[in-house]
């Protein structure tokens, strides 16, 4: 017994049994490679370029985002209903929730069940800081980045040190303990929250057309943030985290120092949505702050695509204001929501607009110039699609 | 005699109650090829996980151009300038053929997210620099497959060697490849060949763990030997050759033919070799 052969344990494990020719190794391993070849076109999420219809082309254009963004802006135009205004802001404050979760979850693959703590810590911050100490709105914006950062390296620092689901739970349990604190405070203002909360100034607007377009400014540089932090350097290392935290490790890249950005990032964009959260609704309240808020942002980004910024924007879209458009079917609203929500992961579990690693020569691109350098196939590219 | 990049001395590391590897002592110097083989569970692959800080040793001194990385974090270990390849390909199967390799260029690049936010001149000059230099070693290993597909969807030689490129893009004083020829065929196993000696010839350190013994005695300059965690033999291909240890000449005259058994002298019957190949400690 004492020869026992020593196994290596741990990383690489799958060594090809020991006994077996070269033959047979080399027969299982390319095997094992040629099925999931073979395999791969027939997964949802593999899409070829070649494939690409002009629709798909036409949507993933920078033109058609600033279309869409063009037509956020002028909504007041269009449509200047109060009820209208309110439902919009509701979903462009969404948006910005969805976009911020997307930078954890969806480029860096950490699971934060408790977004909504950093959410209520951006509106409490604001809140208290424009209530009780009478400071202007956007005075307020620097303390709440500075409480955005500090919950997120004290939630953050301890935990994304450990790997997996741990930081699920530990993050369930802090969006609770922000909002039970939040419920027990006297500066917070326990149960009955803060009331009374000033907005950013009318600039000779109608109340609520102010906040609408002060709210689609702010959303609309935070997607367009957010989508440009997904590519650069620290984009792609939260996605080489997320694919596979060794691998990037040894690349040099600091995973630990990577997964805190992404989580201070997100907290960032879920403090900064807080304010504008409550302007909007110029009180605040513990119960605004539940895990019911959390999941369902969560919900927007899976829903849309996780890691694709246009997704994530219509999969914020869809659960903000789904139910409002099931309005007329009453009680059964939110019923008919869940069985829609079911049915679409059912049919396209990659997300109703899914990521797409593809990149795209510069000089297609609105910024940029093509400077030559790499072989002279198809890969003189920099910039990568700017719909992801 | 060049200067010595690694410098292993006494590195010894133990999972439970198994050594897997104990007093390891080895040197590699500039631009050499130096393989490292041994039977499945020799230690190699522990050994290699020891330098570059996967695993923390027990005891023993690891130093990279006389710098003590022994227990450092792999990032870091990876800054200094050492890179490796997964024995198993660890590529970020999601992402682009190009995007992989730019990995190896994130400790080059100089731009911070406020540059990627603005796009400043900086973030363009940074990225246009991580695509030139993708694009170069992937020239340089001879990708010819489309390289802004999703680096899963290329054939499996094709995706060993873009790990190899996406290593050598960190620009590495030494390379560190576990079985780089696992799976590959005839012709893949030639270019491998070609491509080891180019790499070799830029002064790059190459430390391999190869069980292909015919690739090993062409490519390397020295071979270390492992048995059980521990050194056995250390010597040039002709060393080794005319010197072997058991298991080497059993594995030079085993394979490809059939099963090779290191331990057991003999194992005449198919019950028997079956049994065997599953309690490896029970002759």
């Amino acid at each position: 017994m004492s020869d026992q052969t020593p196994k290596e344990p741990g990383v690489t494990g799958t060594d090809a049994p020991e006994e077996s020719s070269a033959f047979v190794r080399a027969v299982e391993e390319r095997g094992a490679a040629n099925v999931g070849l073979a395999g791969a076109g027939l997964t949802p999420t593999s899409r070829s370029k070649g494939h690409q219809t002009a629709a798909s082309k036409a949507l993933a254009s920078p033109w058609f985002a600033l279309a869409v963004a063009v037509v956020a802006l002028a909504l007041p135009y269009i449509n200047s209903q109060a009820y209208t205004l309110r439902i919009a802001t509701d979903a462009l404050i969404f948006i910005m929730l969805a976009v911020g979760l997307n930078i954890v979850v969806g480029y860096c693959g950490l699971l934060d069940l408790g977004y909504a703590a950093f959410f209520a810590i951006g509106a409490y911050t604001a809140g208290f800081l424009a209530t009780a100490k009478g400071m202007p709105m956007w005075a307020t914006i620097p303390f709440v980045i500075l409480a955005a950062v500090a919950g997120g390296i004290i939630i953050g620092g301890p935990t994304l040190r450990l790997r997996s689901d741990y930081l699920a739970i530990v993050t369930l349990g802090f969006g609770e303990i922000i909002r039970i604190t939040a419920n027990n405070l006297d500066v917070t203002g326990g149960p009955n929250g803060l009331f009374g909360i000033p907005d950013f100034g009318e600039f000779g607007l109608r109340a609520d057309v102010a906040i609408y377009w002060t709210t689609a400014v702010v959303v609309i540089l935070a997607v367009i943030a957010s989508s440009r932090l997904g590519r650069g350097r620290l984009g792609r290392a939260w996605r080489f985290v997320r694919e596979d935290e060794d691998a990037a490790e040894a690349m040099g890249i600091h995973t630990y120092k990577v997964k805190l950005a992404a989580y201070i990032t997100g907290a960032i964009f879920g403090g900064l949505a807080g304010v504008l959260f409550a302007v909007h609704q110029t009180a605040i309240s513990p119960p605004s702050f539940n895990f019911l808020w959390s999941a369902l942002i969560l919900m927007a980004v899976v829903l849309g695509g996780m890691g694709s910024t246009p997704g994530v924007v219509v999969g914020a879209l869809v659960i903000s204001l789904l139910p409002e458009l099931l309005r007329g079917a009453e009680n059964w609203r939110y019923f008919i929501f869940g069985v829609l929500l079911i049915i679409v992961m059912i049919f396209r579990p990659q997300g109703i607009w899914p990521y797409t690693p593809t990149e795209q020569a510069v000089k297609k691109s609105l910024f940029g110039r093509f400077k030559g350098g790499g072989s002279g196939n198809t890969a003189g590219t920099t910039t990568e699609e700017v719909a992801r | 005699m060049s200067a010595v990049v690694l410098d292993v001395k006494g590195l010894s590391v133990a999972f439970g109650g198994v050594q897997a590897v104990d007093g390891l002592t080895f040197q590699v110097r500039e631009g050499e090829v130096l393989s490292v083989i041994g039977p499945n569970g020799a230690g190699k692959t522990s050994a290699f996980n020891c330098i570059t800080g996967f695993y923390k040793p027990q005891s023993g001194q690891v130093a990279f151009k006389g710098d003590d990385i022994t227990g450092g974090r792999p990032a870091n270990i990876a800054a200094k300038g050492i890179a490796r390849t997964f024995q198993n390909l660890r590529l970020f199967g999601e992402l682009t053929v190009l995007d992989n390799v730019r990995a190896g260029t994130h400790v080059r690049l100089r731009q911070n997210a406020f540059d990627a936010i603005l796009r400043t001149p900086r973030y363009r000059r940074s990225e246009q620099l991580a695509t030139d230099e993708s694009n170069k070693w992937l020239d340089f290993v001879g990708i010819k497959s489309d390289r802004t597909a999703q680096v899963r969807n290329l054939p499996y030689g094709e995706q060993r060697r873009v790990e190899i490129a996406r290593a050598l893009a960190r620009e590495p004083q030494m390379l560190l490849l576990d079985e780089p020829a696992a799976g590959l065929n005839h012709n893949e196993k030639e270019e491998l060949l070609a491509l080891l000696r180019r790499i070799s010839e830029l002064g790059i350190a190459v430390v391999l763990i190869e069980h292909d013994m015919g690739l090993v005695m062409e490519v390397s300059d020295r071979i270390v030997v492992l048995s059980y965690g521990k050194e056995i033999a250390d010597g040039t291909p002709a060393e080794i050759r005319a010197n072997p240890s058991d298991w080497v000449t059993q594995f030079m005259e085993g394979l490809p033919d059939g099963p090779v058994h290191f331990h057991y002298p003999a194992v005449p019957l198919a019950g028997d070799l079956l049994e065997a190949s599953l309690e490896p400690g029970d002759a």
